[in-house]
C-alpha cells in the first residue's frame, strides 16, 4: 500500500519543513531565542524539549480516551510538567554545567507552546504510533532550527562552533550576535529566507 | 527601600522580560498590532503577574519548603497559574463588566504565557522575600506592558511602510524587536 506508507512518512516529514514549529507556526520562540547563543546550548535545550515532547505525546495519545474533555488541558499540563521535572533533574545531576547555563529555560519547557500545541492538535485525536511519528518530526524540525540559529550566532558572535575555534585571528567577534538583539535579527532573517524559498518553490 | 526600587527598575527596563529574557514572546508578536489592545494585554498580564508572585511565594515557602516537596515546584506552579487565571477571569466578570470586556479575551491566553511561569521561577531562584517578590511581579508586568506598547506603536507606523515581500509579517517583527532590544541594552549597567 504505497499511499499509506506515504501518508505515515508525511506525519514525520511535515514537521521538518511544511509545518516547522518555529519558522512556519512561530511556536516555542522563547527557548529558540533565549538559549541559542551557542550551538551546544541550542542542542541541549532541543534534546530536553524533544524528550518531553515525544514522551508526553506517547503517553497522552495512549490515554486519550480516558481523559475527560473538559479538563484535558490541565491533564496535559500536569503530564508535561512531570516529564520536564525528570529532564531537569537529569540535567542537574549529570550535566551540571549545561543545566546552569540553561537556568530557568529548562523548567520553562512546561509552557513551550510547541508541546501543548501538538498534544491538542494531534495526540488527542491520533493513535500512539502516529503521534510519536508526528512529535518526532516536530522535534527534528525544532532541533534543526535551533542548531542553525545557534551555529550562526556562535560563529559570528564568538568565532567558534561547538566550542571549536573556526575563525582565524583576523576575525573580530560581533558581540551583539550572542546578546539578545542578535537572536531577534538572526531569526528574522531566517524566517525571511524560508519565505523566499517557499515563494520560489510555489512558482 | 533603595533595594526595592532597584528590583523594580531592573525588572522593568534593565532586564526587561521580553527583550532580554525572551519571556512572553508569543503575545508580544501576536497582540502588538494595535496600541489599544497592547495596553489591555499589558494590564491583564501585570495584574496576573502580581497575583502570581504573591500566591506562588506563599505556596512555595509555606507548603513546598516545609514538607520538602521542592521537586513538585513546576507541577504546582503551572497548576496554580492555570487556576489563578480562571479565578481572576471569573472575579473580574463578577465585579466589573467593562473591565472584563477589555481584558476578557486576553486572560485565557495568559496561562500559556511563559513570562508568568518565568516570574515565579525567577523569584524562587533569586530567593526574593515576600515584599521583593511583589515588587518584582509589578516591575516585570510594567516592563512587559512597556515593550508591548512601544512595539505596537512601531507596528502601527509600519503598516504605512513598504516592507520587502519576504520580510512581511513575522520577519520584520523580529527585526524591529531586535532594534528595540538593542535600544534597551543601553539601560544595562544601571543596576
Amino acid at each position: 500500500m504505497p499511499k499509506r506508507v506515504n501518508k505515515l512518512s508525511y506525519e514525520f516529514l511535515k514537521g521538518i519543513w511544511d509545518e516547522n514549529p518555529v519558522l512556519i507556526s512561530l511556536l516555542g520562540l522563547c527557548p529558540t531565542l533565549a538559549v541559542t547563543n551557542s550551538a551546544i546550548n541550542g542542542l541541549a535545550i532541543s534534546l530536553a524539549t524533544g524528550f518531553v515532547l515525544i514522551c508526553s505525546s506517547l503517553l497522552i495519545s495512549s490515554v486519550r480516551k480516558l481523559i475527560p474533555k473538559q479538563v484535558r488541558i490541565a491533564c496535559y499540563i500536569v503530564i508535561i510538567a512531570t516529564f520536564v521535572t525528570i529532564a531537569d533533574r537529569y540535567l542537574a545531576a549529570f550535566h551540571p554545567s549545561i543545566s546552569k547555563d540553561l537556568g530557568p529555560y529548562v523548567p520553562l519547557i512546561v509552557v513551550n507552546c510547541v508541546i501543548l500545541g501538538r498534544q491538542e492538535a494531534f495526540s488527542a485525536k491520533n493513535n500512539p504510533w502516529r503521534s510519536t511519528l508526528d512529535s518526532s518530526g516536530m522535534f527534528v524540525g525544532f532541533l534543526l532550527v535551533l542548531l542553525v540559529l545557534g551555529s550562526i550566532r556562535e560563529i559570528l558572535g564568538s568565532g567558534s562552533v561547538f566550542n571549536f575555534q573556526i575563525m582565524g585571528d583576523w576575525f573580530i567577534p560581533w558581540m551583539v550576535m550572542i546578546l539578545p538583539p542578535g537572536a531577534f535579527f538572526t531569526l528574522g532573517i531566517l524566517i525571511a529566507l524560508v519565505n523566499l524559498i517557499n515563494q520560489k518553490r510555489a512558482k | 527601600m533603595m533595594e526595592l526600587i532597584l528590583i523594580f527598575i531592573s525588572a522593568a527596563v534593565v532586564n526587561n522580560f521580553v527583550l532580554s529574557y525572551f519571556l512572553g514572546i508569543c503575545p508580544f508578536v501576536g497582540v502588538s498590532k494595535r496600541i489599544s489592545s497592547a495596553v489591555s494585554m499589558g494590564m491583564a498580564v501585570t495584574f496576573v503577574m502580581t497575583i502570581t508572585a504573591v500566591v506562588t511565594w506563599l505556596i512555595y515557602h509555606l507548603i513546598l519548603v516545609p514538607f520538602k516537596l521542592e521537586i513538585l515546584e513546576y507541577v504546582t506552579f503551572i497548576l496554580v497559574i492555570a487556576s489563578l487565571v480562571q479565578l481572576v477571569e471569573m472575579f473580574i466578570q463578577k465585579i466589573s463588566q467593562p473591565l472584563y470586556e477589555v481584558l476578557g479575551i486576553y486572560l485565557p491566553l495568559i496561562t500559556t504565557n511563559c513570562a508568568i511561569l518565568g516570574l515565579a521561577l525567577f523569584a524562587v531562584l533569586r530567593e526574593y522575600t515576600f515584599i521583593e517578590s511583589i515588587i518584582f511581579g509589578v516591575g516585570a508586568g510594567a516592563g512587559f506592558t512597556l515593550a508591548l506598547v512601544i512595539m505596537a506603536g512601531i507596528r502601527e507606523e509600519l503598516e504605512l511602510a513598504e516592507v520587502p515581500g519576504i520580510f512581511q509579517g513575522a520577519g520584520i517583527t523580529m527585526i524591529v524587536a531586535g532594534c528595540l532590544a538593542l535600544a534597551f541594552m543601553g539601560f544595562a549597567g544601571i543596576s
